[in-house]
Protein backbone atom coordinates (compact mmCIF):
# COMPACT_ATOMS: atom_id res chain seq x y z
CA UNK A 1 0.00 0.00 0.00
CA UNK A 2 1.24 3.60 -0.67
CA UNK A 3 1.42 5.78 1.83
CA UNK A 4 -1.05 8.21 0.30
CA UNK A 5 -3.82 8.92 1.96
CA UNK A 6 -7.13 7.18 1.29
CA UNK A 7 -10.52 9.73 1.17
CA UNK A 8 -13.51 7.99 3.10
CA UNK A 9 -17.13 9.44 1.62
CA UNK A 10 -18.98 5.98 2.82
CA UNK A 11 -19.77 6.96 6.04
CA UNK A 12 -23.22 5.65 5.92
CA UNK A 13 -21.87 2.21 5.33
CA UNK A 14 -19.75 2.54 8.44
CA UNK A 15 -17.71 5.06 10.46
CA UNK A 16 -14.54 4.84 11.89
CA UNK A 17 -14.34 4.34 15.16
CA UNK A 18 -13.59 7.47 17.27
CA UNK A 19 -10.42 7.05 19.31
CA UNK A 20 -11.78 8.79 22.20
CA UNK A 21 -14.21 5.73 22.05
CA UNK A 22 -11.69 2.74 21.63
CA UNK A 23 -9.63 4.36 24.39
CA UNK A 24 -13.03 4.39 26.63
CA UNK A 25 -13.65 0.31 25.70
CA UNK A 26 -9.80 -0.21 26.12
CA UNK A 27 -10.19 -1.60 30.20
CA UNK A 28 -13.10 -3.54 29.74
CA UNK A 29 -11.56 -5.97 27.57
CA UNK A 30 -8.87 -7.07 29.97
CA UNK A 31 -9.33 -5.05 33.81
CA UNK A 32 -12.66 -5.16 33.71
CA UNK A 33 -13.58 -8.44 31.99
CA UNK A 34 -16.38 -9.51 33.93
CA UNK A 35 -19.93 -10.53 33.10
CA UNK A 36 -22.17 -8.00 33.53
CA UNK A 37 -24.90 -10.31 34.77
CA UNK A 38 -22.15 -11.67 37.43
CA UNK A 39 -24.26 -10.22 40.29
CA UNK A 40 -22.15 -11.33 43.40
CA UNK A 41 -18.40 -9.97 42.76
CA UNK A 42 -16.82 -6.89 41.85
CA UNK A 43 -15.78 -8.17 38.57
CA UNK A 44 -19.48 -8.30 37.75
CA UNK A 45 -20.03 -5.39 39.24
CA UNK A 46 -17.68 -3.10 37.28
CA UNK A 47 -19.02 -4.56 33.67
CA UNK A 48 -22.67 -3.83 35.15
CA UNK A 49 -21.75 -0.10 36.12
CA UNK A 50 -19.95 0.21 32.80
CA UNK A 51 -22.90 -1.01 30.97
CA UNK A 52 -25.67 0.87 33.08
CA UNK A 53 -23.40 4.10 32.38
CA UNK A 54 -23.65 3.43 28.90
CA UNK A 55 -27.05 2.64 28.91
CA UNK A 56 -27.47 6.56 30.34
CA UNK A 57 -25.14 7.76 27.54
CA UNK A 58 -27.21 6.16 24.78
CA UNK A 59 -30.45 7.41 26.30
CA UNK A 60 -29.78 10.45 26.72
CA UNK A 61 -28.89 10.61 22.87
CA UNK A 62 -32.67 9.74 21.77
CA UNK A 63 -34.47 11.40 24.62
CA UNK A 64 -35.34 8.15 26.43
CA UNK A 65 -34.93 6.55 29.69
CA UNK A 66 -31.96 4.27 30.32
CA UNK A 67 -34.53 1.52 31.32
CA UNK A 68 -36.10 1.84 27.40
CA UNK A 69 -32.58 0.78 26.37
CA UNK A 70 -32.36 -2.97 25.29
CA UNK A 71 -28.85 -3.74 24.13
CA UNK A 72 -28.37 -6.22 20.71
CA UNK A 73 -25.82 -6.74 18.39
CA UNK A 74 -26.88 -4.19 15.99
CA UNK A 75 -29.60 -2.67 13.96
CA UNK A 76 -30.29 -5.55 12.26
CA UNK A 77 -31.52 -7.35 15.53
CA UNK A 78 -33.12 -4.58 16.82
CA UNK A 79 -34.99 -4.16 13.91
CA UNK A 80 -35.91 -7.74 14.01
CA UNK A 81 -36.66 -7.90 17.71
CA UNK A 82 -39.07 -4.70 16.98
CA UNK A 83 -40.78 -5.94 14.21
CA UNK A 84 -41.06 -9.87 14.98
CA UNK A 85 -41.40 -9.31 18.94
CA UNK A 86 -44.64 -6.38 18.40
CA UNK A 87 -45.99 -8.59 15.72
CA UNK A 88 -45.73 -11.97 18.43
CA UNK A 89 -46.62 -9.64 21.51
CA UNK A 90 -49.71 -7.84 19.83
CA UNK A 91 -50.94 -10.27 16.78
CA UNK A 92 -54.24 -10.55 18.67
CA UNK A 93 -55.09 -7.04 18.42
CA UNK A 94 -54.65 -7.09 14.74
CA UNK A 95 -52.20 -8.74 12.02
CA UNK A 96 -51.67 -5.51 10.08
CA UNK A 97 -48.05 -3.86 9.19
CA UNK A 98 -47.75 -0.49 7.23
CA UNK A 99 -43.99 0.38 6.22
CA UNK A 100 -42.59 2.15 2.89
CA UNK A 101 -40.92 0.78 -0.04
CA UNK A 102 -37.42 2.67 0.68
CA UNK A 103 -36.54 0.79 3.96
CA UNK A 104 -33.28 -0.94 4.67
CA UNK A 105 -33.56 -4.61 3.99
CA UNK A 106 -33.75 -5.55 7.53
CA UNK A 107 -37.26 -4.13 7.74
CA UNK A 108 -38.21 -5.81 3.84
CA UNK A 109 -36.92 -8.66 4.70
CA UNK A 110 -38.07 -8.70 8.01
CA UNK A 111 -41.55 -7.74 7.13
CA UNK A 112 -41.60 -10.54 4.22
CA UNK A 113 -41.05 -13.16 6.86
CA UNK A 114 -43.30 -11.95 9.33
CA UNK A 115 -45.90 -12.57 5.92
CA UNK A 116 -45.63 -16.10 5.84
CA UNK A 117 -46.25 -16.31 9.70
CA UNK A 118 -49.55 -14.32 8.70
CA UNK A 119 -48.88 -10.43 8.77
CA UNK A 120 -50.56 -8.60 6.27
CA UNK A 121 -48.17 -5.85 4.67
CA UNK A 122 -48.57 -2.86 3.28
CA UNK A 123 -45.62 -1.39 1.56
CA UNK A 124 -45.81 2.71 0.54
CA UNK A 125 -44.82 4.30 -2.46
CA UNK A 126 -42.93 7.33 -1.98
CA UNK A 127 -43.13 10.63 -3.81
CA UNK A 128 -40.24 11.50 -6.27
CA UNK A 129 -38.46 13.19 -3.40
CA UNK A 130 -38.42 10.09 -1.29
CA UNK A 131 -40.96 11.34 0.92
CA UNK A 132 -43.73 9.15 2.01
CA UNK A 133 -47.36 10.65 1.64
CA UNK A 134 -49.02 11.42 4.49
CA UNK A 135 -52.37 10.78 3.32
CA UNK A 136 -51.62 7.77 1.81
CA UNK A 137 -50.18 6.69 4.99
CA UNK A 138 -53.12 7.60 6.89
CA UNK A 139 -55.63 5.74 4.42
CA UNK A 140 -53.38 2.79 4.97
CA UNK A 141 -54.49 2.14 8.07
CA UNK A 142 -57.11 -0.03 9.05
CA UNK A 143 -59.16 -1.39 11.81
CA UNK A 144 -56.01 -4.40 12.39
CA UNK A 145 -53.13 -2.18 11.51
CA UNK A 146 -50.82 -2.93 15.09
CA UNK A 147 -47.39 -1.22 13.62
CA UNK A 148 -46.12 1.57 11.29
CA UNK A 149 -42.37 1.29 10.79
CA UNK A 150 -40.59 4.20 9.12
CA UNK A 151 -37.16 4.98 9.24
CA UNK A 152 -36.15 8.69 10.28
CA UNK A 153 -33.44 9.06 7.44
CA UNK A 154 -33.09 7.03 4.41
CA UNK A 155 -29.42 5.46 4.16
CA UNK A 156 -28.88 5.92 0.08
CA UNK A 157 -30.55 9.48 0.10
CA UNK A 158 -30.42 11.09 3.37
CA UNK A 159 -34.14 11.74 3.09
CA UNK A 160 -35.93 12.51 6.67
CA UNK A 161 -39.27 11.68 6.82
CA UNK A 162 -41.76 13.89 8.58
CA UNK A 163 -41.97 11.63 11.32
CA UNK A 164 -43.50 14.26 13.98
CA UNK A 165 -46.95 14.11 11.24
CA UNK A 166 -46.41 10.68 10.85
CA UNK A 167 -46.38 9.79 14.77
CA UNK A 168 -49.77 12.02 14.63
CA UNK A 169 -51.64 9.47 12.35
CA UNK A 170 -50.54 7.15 14.24
CA UNK A 171 -51.53 8.45 17.76
CA UNK A 172 -54.86 9.06 16.17
CA UNK A 173 -55.62 5.28 15.09
CA UNK A 174 -53.99 3.66 17.92
CA UNK A 175 -51.38 2.20 15.84
CA UNK A 176 -47.74 1.65 17.49
CA UNK A 177 -44.73 3.68 15.83
CA UNK A 178 -41.42 2.19 15.02
CA UNK A 179 -38.33 3.85 13.22
CA UNK A 180 -35.32 2.41 11.86
CA UNK A 181 -32.90 5.92 13.18
CA UNK A 182 -30.24 3.73 12.57
CA UNK A 183 -28.34 6.79 10.10
CA UNK A 184 -30.24 9.69 11.91
CA UNK A 185 -29.14 9.07 15.51
CA UNK A 186 -25.85 10.58 16.45
CA UNK A 187 -25.88 12.77 13.08
CA UNK A 188 -28.78 14.71 13.87
CA UNK A 189 -31.27 15.47 17.12
CA UNK A 190 -33.48 12.54 17.44
CA UNK A 191 -36.25 12.93 20.46
CA UNK A 192 -37.84 9.50 21.08
CA UNK A 193 -40.01 10.86 23.38
CA UNK A 194 -41.11 14.25 22.13
CA UNK A 195 -41.70 11.87 17.94
CA UNK A 196 -43.95 9.84 20.11
CA UNK A 197 -42.21 6.94 18.94
CA UNK A 198 -42.61 3.53 20.45
CA UNK A 199 -39.79 1.73 18.74
CA UNK A 200 -36.43 2.75 17.59
CA UNK A 201 -33.41 0.72 16.51
CA UNK A 202 -29.88 1.92 16.04
CA UNK A 203 -25.94 0.92 15.75
CA UNK A 204 -22.62 2.48 17.37
CA UNK A 205 -21.09 1.74 14.16
CA UNK A 206 -22.56 4.43 12.20
CA UNK A 207 -21.86 7.13 15.15
CA UNK A 208 -18.17 6.10 15.24
CA UNK A 209 -18.71 3.39 17.81
CA UNK A 210 -17.50 -0.17 17.09
CA UNK A 211 -19.19 -2.88 15.23
CA UNK A 212 -21.56 -5.24 16.66
CA UNK A 213 -23.72 -3.58 18.76
CA UNK A 214 -26.75 -1.60 18.58
CA UNK A 215 -29.99 -0.64 20.88
CA UNK A 216 -33.76 -1.10 20.46
CA UNK A 217 -35.51 1.46 22.20
CA UNK A 218 -38.82 0.31 23.89
CA UNK A 219 -41.47 2.95 25.35
CA UNK A 220 -42.28 1.75 28.37
CA UNK A 221 -44.70 4.48 29.92
CA UNK A 222 -48.17 5.30 27.88
CA UNK A 223 -48.11 3.14 26.31
CA UNK A 224 -45.76 0.60 27.62
CA UNK A 225 -44.80 -1.53 24.79
CA UNK A 226 -43.50 -4.75 25.28
CA UNK A 227 -42.05 -6.67 22.27
CA UNK A 228 -41.22 -11.23 22.60
CA UNK A 229 -38.04 -12.08 22.73
CA UNK A 230 -36.97 -13.45 19.70
CA UNK A 231 -33.92 -15.22 21.33
CA UNK A 232 -34.27 -17.80 24.39
CA UNK A 233 -31.97 -17.91 27.26
CA UNK A 234 -30.56 -16.03 30.44
CA UNK A 235 -33.41 -13.26 30.13
CA UNK A 236 -31.00 -10.63 29.91
CA UNK A 237 -32.52 -6.90 29.32
CA UNK A 238 -35.45 -7.38 30.95
CA UNK A 239 -36.35 -10.30 29.09
CA UNK A 240 -36.44 -8.85 26.17
CA UNK A 241 -32.97 -9.97 24.39
CA UNK A 242 -31.41 -13.11 26.26
CA UNK A 243 -26.87 -13.22 26.02
CA UNK A 244 -24.13 -12.29 27.58
CA UNK A 245 -23.39 -8.69 27.18
CA UNK A 246 -20.99 -6.91 24.97
CA UNK A 247 -19.65 -4.78 27.57
CA UNK A 248 -16.83 -3.49 25.40
CA UNK A 249 -18.68 -2.46 22.69
CA UNK A 250 -21.67 -1.32 25.04
CA UNK A 251 -19.11 0.91 26.45
CA UNK A 252 -17.91 2.44 23.40
CA UNK A 253 -21.21 3.03 21.98
CA UNK A 254 -22.10 4.98 25.12
CA UNK A 255 -19.04 6.78 24.52
CA UNK A 256 -20.21 7.18 20.86
CA UNK A 257 -23.38 8.27 21.71
CA UNK A 258 -22.04 11.11 24.39
CA UNK A 259 -19.44 12.31 21.68
CA UNK A 260 -22.39 12.53 19.62
CA UNK A 261 -24.34 14.79 21.07
CA UNK A 262 -22.09 17.28 21.94
CA UNK A 263 -20.59 17.01 18.97
CA UNK A 264 -23.55 16.97 16.67
CA UNK A 265 -24.27 20.04 15.75
CA UNK A 266 -20.53 21.23 15.14
CA UNK A 267 -20.39 18.43 12.69
CA UNK A 268 -23.06 18.87 11.04
CA UNK A 269 -22.32 22.65 10.48
CA UNK A 270 -19.09 21.89 9.01
CA UNK A 271 -20.25 18.97 7.09
CA UNK A 272 -23.39 20.72 5.48
CA UNK A 273 -21.22 23.15 3.86
CA UNK A 274 -18.66 20.44 2.43
CA UNK A 275 -21.52 18.80 1.14
CA UNK A 276 -22.83 21.61 -0.15
CA UNK A 277 -19.65 22.53 -1.94
CA UNK A 278 -19.22 19.09 -3.80
CA UNK A 279 -22.48 19.19 -5.21
CA UNK A 280 -22.59 22.74 -5.96
CA UNK A 281 -18.86 21.85 -7.88
CA UNK A 282 -20.26 18.98 -9.63
CA UNK A 283 -23.31 21.05 -10.88
CA UNK A 284 -20.79 23.79 -12.34
CA UNK A 285 -18.21 21.31 -13.69
CA UNK A 286 -20.38 18.93 -15.31
CA UNK A 287 -23.75 18.88 -17.40
CA UNK A 288 -26.49 16.24 -17.07
CA UNK A 289 -26.03 16.17 -13.10
CA UNK A 290 -29.49 15.16 -11.34
CA UNK A 291 -29.12 15.16 -7.16
CA UNK A 292 -31.71 12.35 -5.95
CA UNK A 293 -34.19 12.92 -3.02
CA UNK A 294 -35.38 15.84 -1.16
CA UNK A 295 -32.64 18.17 -0.65
CA UNK A 296 -34.48 20.09 2.19
CA UNK A 297 -35.76 17.78 4.32
CA UNK A 298 -32.01 15.37 4.27
CA UNK A 299 -29.30 14.66 6.28
CA UNK A 300 -26.26 17.13 6.33
CA UNK A 301 -23.82 14.51 5.37
CA UNK A 302 -25.21 13.12 2.59
CA UNK A 303 -25.65 13.45 -1.05
CA UNK A 304 -26.72 11.13 -4.24
CA UNK A 305 -26.03 12.31 -7.29
CA UNK A 306 -26.71 10.85 -10.67
CA UNK A 307 -23.91 11.29 -13.51
CA UNK A 308 -26.16 10.66 -16.57
CA UNK A 309 -24.74 8.43 -19.26
CA UNK A 310 -21.82 6.84 -16.89
CA UNK A 311 -22.39 3.42 -15.33
CA UNK A 312 -21.43 4.24 -11.65
CA UNK A 313 -19.43 1.18 -10.87
CA UNK A 314 -17.27 1.30 -13.79
CA UNK A 315 -16.66 5.46 -13.03
CA UNK A 316 -15.88 4.22 -9.21
CA UNK A 317 -13.23 2.18 -10.80
CA UNK A 318 -11.42 5.60 -12.04
CA UNK A 319 -10.97 6.96 -8.98
CA UNK A 320 -11.45 3.42 -5.94
CA UNK A 321 -7.83 3.20 -5.98
CA UNK A 322 -7.96 6.56 -3.86
CA UNK A 323 -11.65 7.17 -3.27
CA UNK A 324 -14.12 5.17 -1.22
CA UNK A 325 -17.83 5.46 -1.77
CA UNK A 326 -20.97 3.69 -2.75
CA UNK A 327 -22.99 3.49 -5.80
CA UNK A 328 -26.65 2.50 -6.98
CA UNK A 329 -25.62 0.60 -9.75
CA UNK A 330 -26.41 -2.99 -10.40
CA UNK A 331 -22.88 -3.73 -11.00
CA UNK A 332 -21.86 -3.42 -7.17
CA UNK A 333 -24.48 -6.19 -6.14
CA UNK A 334 -24.53 -10.09 -7.36
CA UNK A 335 -28.04 -9.23 -8.07
CA UNK A 336 -27.65 -6.70 -10.98
CA UNK A 337 -30.32 -5.36 -9.92
CA UNK A 338 -29.99 -1.42 -9.34
CA UNK A 339 -30.90 0.54 -6.09
CA UNK A 340 -34.43 -0.38 -5.39
CA UNK A 341 -34.26 2.71 -3.14
CA UNK A 342 -33.69 5.22 -6.39
CA UNK A 343 -36.09 3.33 -8.54
CA UNK A 344 -38.78 3.60 -5.90
CA UNK A 345 -37.94 7.39 -6.13
CA UNK A 346 -39.13 6.98 -10.04
CA UNK A 347 -35.51 7.24 -11.07
CA UNK A 348 -35.28 4.91 -14.39
CA UNK A 349 -32.84 1.88 -14.30
CA UNK A 350 -30.94 4.10 -16.33
CA UNK A 351 -30.50 6.82 -13.46
CA UNK A 352 -30.03 4.22 -10.53
CA UNK A 353 -27.25 2.98 -12.66
CA UNK A 354 -25.64 6.31 -12.92
CA UNK A 355 -25.92 6.88 -9.08
CA UNK A 356 -23.06 7.73 -6.36
CA UNK A 357 -23.70 7.85 -3.02
CA UNK A 358 -21.62 10.63 -1.28
CA UNK A 359 -21.44 10.11 2.51
CA UNK A 360 -18.84 12.47 4.72
CA UNK A 361 -18.48 12.24 8.05
CA UNK A 362 -16.39 13.72 11.14
CA UNK A 363 -13.05 12.90 10.11
CA UNK A 364 -13.70 14.04 6.40
CA UNK A 365 -11.56 17.28 5.24
CA UNK A 366 -11.89 20.06 3.04
CA UNK A 367 -9.12 18.68 1.49
CA UNK A 368 -10.89 15.40 1.25
CA UNK A 369 -13.72 17.33 -0.90
CA UNK A 370 -11.20 19.00 -3.40
CA UNK A 371 -9.41 16.15 -4.45
CA UNK A 372 -13.25 14.50 -4.46
CA UNK A 373 -14.03 16.93 -7.07
CA UNK A 374 -11.24 16.78 -8.99
CA UNK A 375 -10.89 13.34 -9.34
CA UNK A 376 -15.38 12.30 -9.56
CA UNK A 377 -15.09 15.22 -12.35
CA UNK A 378 -12.59 13.71 -14.18
CA UNK A 379 -13.54 10.22 -13.64
CA UNK A 380 -16.51 11.31 -14.96
CA UNK A 381 -15.63 13.17 -18.26
CA UNK A 382 -13.67 9.95 -18.62
CA UNK A 383 -16.81 7.50 -19.06
CA UNK A 384 -18.38 9.99 -21.20
CA UNK A 385 -15.70 10.13 -23.77
CA UNK A 386 -16.26 6.26 -23.67
CA UNK A 387 -19.89 6.28 -23.23
CA UNK A 388 -22.03 5.21 -26.90
CA UNK A 389 -25.29 6.99 -25.24
CA UNK A 390 -23.08 10.37 -24.39
CA UNK A 391 -22.08 10.79 -26.98
CA UNK A 392 -25.86 9.88 -29.09
CA UNK A 393 -27.35 12.48 -26.19
CA UNK A 394 -24.91 14.56 -27.82
CA UNK A 395 -25.69 13.94 -31.41
CA UNK A 396 -28.99 15.18 -29.91
CA UNK A 397 -30.71 11.57 -30.69
CA UNK A 398 -33.54 11.09 -27.86
CA UNK A 399 -32.43 7.85 -25.72
CA UNK A 400 -36.17 6.99 -24.98
CA UNK A 401 -36.80 6.23 -28.43
CA UNK A 402 -33.99 4.09 -29.27
CA UNK A 403 -34.76 0.61 -29.73
CA UNK A 404 -32.69 -1.11 -27.24
CA UNK A 405 -31.88 -5.04 -27.16
CA UNK A 406 -32.27 -5.83 -23.78
CA UNK A 407 -30.44 -8.76 -22.28
CA UNK B 1 -14.18 -7.46 -6.22
CA UNK B 2 -10.42 -7.63 -7.48
CA UNK B 3 -10.25 -7.57 -11.19
CA UNK B 4 -6.92 -9.20 -12.84
CA UNK B 5 -4.69 -6.86 -14.36
CA UNK B 6 -5.30 -7.45 -17.88
CA UNK B 7 -9.08 -5.91 -17.51
CA UNK B 8 -7.84 -3.05 -15.07
CA UNK B 9 -5.12 -2.61 -17.99
CA UNK B 10 -7.91 -2.67 -20.52
CA UNK B 11 -10.16 -0.46 -18.39
CA UNK B 12 -7.55 2.41 -17.82
CA UNK B 13 -6.25 2.38 -20.95
CA UNK B 14 -9.22 1.28 -23.13
CA UNK B 15 -7.85 0.48 -26.99
CA UNK B 16 -9.68 1.74 -29.90
CA UNK B 17 -11.92 4.05 -27.92
CA UNK B 18 -13.93 6.09 -31.10
CA UNK B 19 -16.69 5.98 -33.76
CA UNK B 20 -16.19 5.05 -37.35
CA UNK B 21 -18.31 6.33 -39.77
CA UNK B 22 -21.77 4.40 -39.88
CA UNK B 23 -22.71 5.46 -43.58
CA UNK B 24 -19.68 3.93 -44.82
CA UNK B 25 -20.52 1.01 -47.15
CA UNK B 26 -17.20 -0.72 -45.44
CA UNK B 27 -18.49 -0.56 -41.77
CA UNK B 28 -20.75 -2.26 -39.69
CA UNK B 29 -21.86 -0.94 -36.71
CA UNK B 30 -23.29 -3.09 -33.53
CA UNK B 31 -25.66 -1.81 -30.98
CA UNK B 32 -26.27 -3.82 -27.79
CA UNK B 33 -27.65 -3.68 -24.70
CA UNK B 34 -29.74 -1.20 -22.69
CA UNK B 35 -29.29 1.89 -20.11
CA UNK B 36 -31.77 0.59 -18.34
CA UNK B 37 -29.47 -2.56 -17.49
CA UNK B 38 -26.69 -0.89 -17.05
CA UNK B 39 -24.68 -2.13 -20.12
CA UNK B 40 -24.66 -0.91 -23.95
CA UNK B 41 -21.86 -1.60 -25.85
CA UNK B 42 -21.29 -0.01 -29.51
CA UNK B 43 -18.57 -1.85 -31.08
CA UNK B 44 -17.74 -1.12 -34.70
CA UNK B 45 -15.50 -2.65 -37.66
CA UNK B 46 -14.27 -1.40 -41.04
CA UNK B 47 -14.15 -4.37 -43.62
CA UNK B 48 -11.50 -4.88 -46.47
CA UNK B 49 -14.28 -5.23 -49.29
CA UNK B 50 -11.83 -7.65 -51.04
CA UNK B 51 -10.23 -9.54 -48.47
CA UNK B 52 -13.06 -9.81 -46.34
CA UNK B 53 -10.55 -8.81 -43.51
CA UNK B 54 -11.47 -6.04 -40.71
CA UNK B 55 -8.73 -3.60 -40.95
CA UNK B 56 -9.75 -1.43 -37.83
CA UNK B 57 -12.38 -1.80 -35.05
CA UNK B 58 -13.90 0.63 -32.51
CA UNK B 59 -15.77 0.78 -29.92
CA UNK B 60 -17.47 3.14 -27.11
CA UNK B 61 -19.13 1.29 -23.89
CA UNK B 62 -21.78 2.76 -21.25
CA UNK B 63 -20.93 -0.20 -18.52
CA UNK B 64 -18.61 -1.38 -15.66
CA UNK B 65 -15.10 -2.16 -15.72
CA UNK B 66 -15.47 -5.48 -17.26
CA UNK B 67 -18.34 -4.47 -19.94
CA UNK B 68 -15.44 -2.25 -21.07
CA UNK B 69 -12.37 -4.14 -20.43
CA UNK B 70 -14.48 -7.51 -22.37
CA UNK B 71 -15.11 -4.63 -25.65
CA UNK B 72 -11.55 -3.04 -25.50
CA UNK B 73 -10.33 -6.56 -25.94
CA UNK B 74 -12.38 -7.35 -28.22
CA UNK B 75 -11.89 -4.43 -30.48
CA UNK B 76 -7.95 -6.08 -30.38
CA UNK B 77 -8.88 -9.35 -31.30
CA UNK B 78 -10.95 -8.40 -34.33
CA UNK B 79 -8.20 -5.79 -36.14
CA UNK B 80 -6.60 -8.39 -39.00
CA UNK B 81 -9.14 -11.17 -38.41
CA UNK B 82 -10.87 -12.56 -41.53
CA UNK B 83 -14.85 -11.85 -40.69
CA UNK B 84 -15.83 -15.42 -40.42
CA UNK B 85 -12.85 -16.07 -37.99
CA UNK B 86 -14.37 -13.29 -36.28
CA UNK B 87 -17.72 -14.57 -36.19
CA UNK B 88 -16.44 -17.35 -34.37
CA UNK B 89 -15.18 -15.43 -30.95
CA UNK B 90 -16.60 -17.18 -28.35
CA UNK B 91 -17.49 -15.04 -25.67
CA UNK B 92 -15.63 -17.92 -23.06
CA UNK B 93 -12.13 -16.80 -24.57
CA UNK B 94 -12.95 -13.28 -23.35
CA UNK B 95 -13.54 -14.77 -19.95
CA UNK B 96 -10.26 -16.72 -19.71
CA UNK B 97 -8.16 -14.03 -20.93
CA UNK B 98 -10.13 -11.11 -18.78
CA UNK B 99 -10.60 -13.73 -15.86
CA UNK B 100 -14.19 -12.13 -15.06
CA UNK B 101 -15.47 -13.63 -11.99
CA UNK B 102 -19.01 -14.98 -12.65
CA UNK B 103 -21.27 -11.81 -11.97
CA UNK B 104 -19.51 -10.54 -15.04
CA UNK B 105 -19.77 -13.24 -17.54
CA UNK B 106 -22.40 -11.35 -19.15
CA UNK B 107 -20.44 -8.65 -19.74
CA UNK B 108 -18.74 -11.01 -22.25
CA UNK B 109 -21.25 -12.52 -23.54
CA UNK B 110 -22.35 -8.86 -24.69
CA UNK B 111 -19.31 -8.46 -26.31
CA UNK B 112 -19.67 -11.67 -28.50
CA UNK B 113 -23.22 -10.42 -29.45
CA UNK B 114 -21.41 -6.64 -30.23
CA UNK B 115 -18.82 -8.39 -32.60
CA UNK B 116 -22.25 -10.77 -34.41
CA UNK B 117 -24.23 -7.81 -34.78
CA UNK B 118 -21.53 -5.63 -36.09
CA UNK B 119 -20.54 -8.35 -38.29
CA UNK B 120 -24.26 -8.85 -39.67
CA UNK B 121 -24.94 -5.68 -40.22
CA UNK B 122 -21.96 -5.28 -42.43
CA UNK B 123 -23.08 -7.95 -44.42
CA UNK B 124 -26.77 -6.91 -44.73
CA UNK B 125 -25.34 -3.57 -45.80
CA UNK B 126 -23.28 -5.58 -48.79
CA UNK B 127 -25.97 -8.25 -49.64
CA UNK B 128 -23.48 -10.94 -48.19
Amino acid sequence: MEAKKLIYLDNNATTPCDPRVVEAMLPYFTTHFGNAASRNHPFGWAAEEGVDYAREQVAQLIGADSKEIIFTSGATEAINLALKGAFEMYRKKGNHIITAKTEHKAVLDTCKKLETMGAEVTYLDVQPDGLIDLAQLEAAITKKTILVSIMWANNETGVIQPMAEISKICEKHGALLMSDITQAAGKVPVDVKKMGIHLAAFTAHKMYGPKGVGALFVNRIKPRVKVTAQMDGGGHERGMRSGTMNVPGIVGFGKAAELASREMQRDAERLSKLRDKLQKAFGEILEEVVVNGNQEHRMPHVTNISFKHVEGEGLMMTFNQKIALSSGSACTSASLEPSYVLVALGLGDDLAHSSLRFSLGRFTTEEDIDQTIAAVSAGVNHMRDLSPIWEMYKEGIDLSNVQWSEH
Amino acid sequence: MAYSEKLMDHFHNPRNVGTLDKSKKTVGTGLVGAPECGDVMRLQIEVDDLTQTIVDAKFKTFGCGSAIASSSLATEWLKGKNINEAMGIDNMAIVEELALPPVKIHCSVLAEDAIKAAIKDYQSKNNI
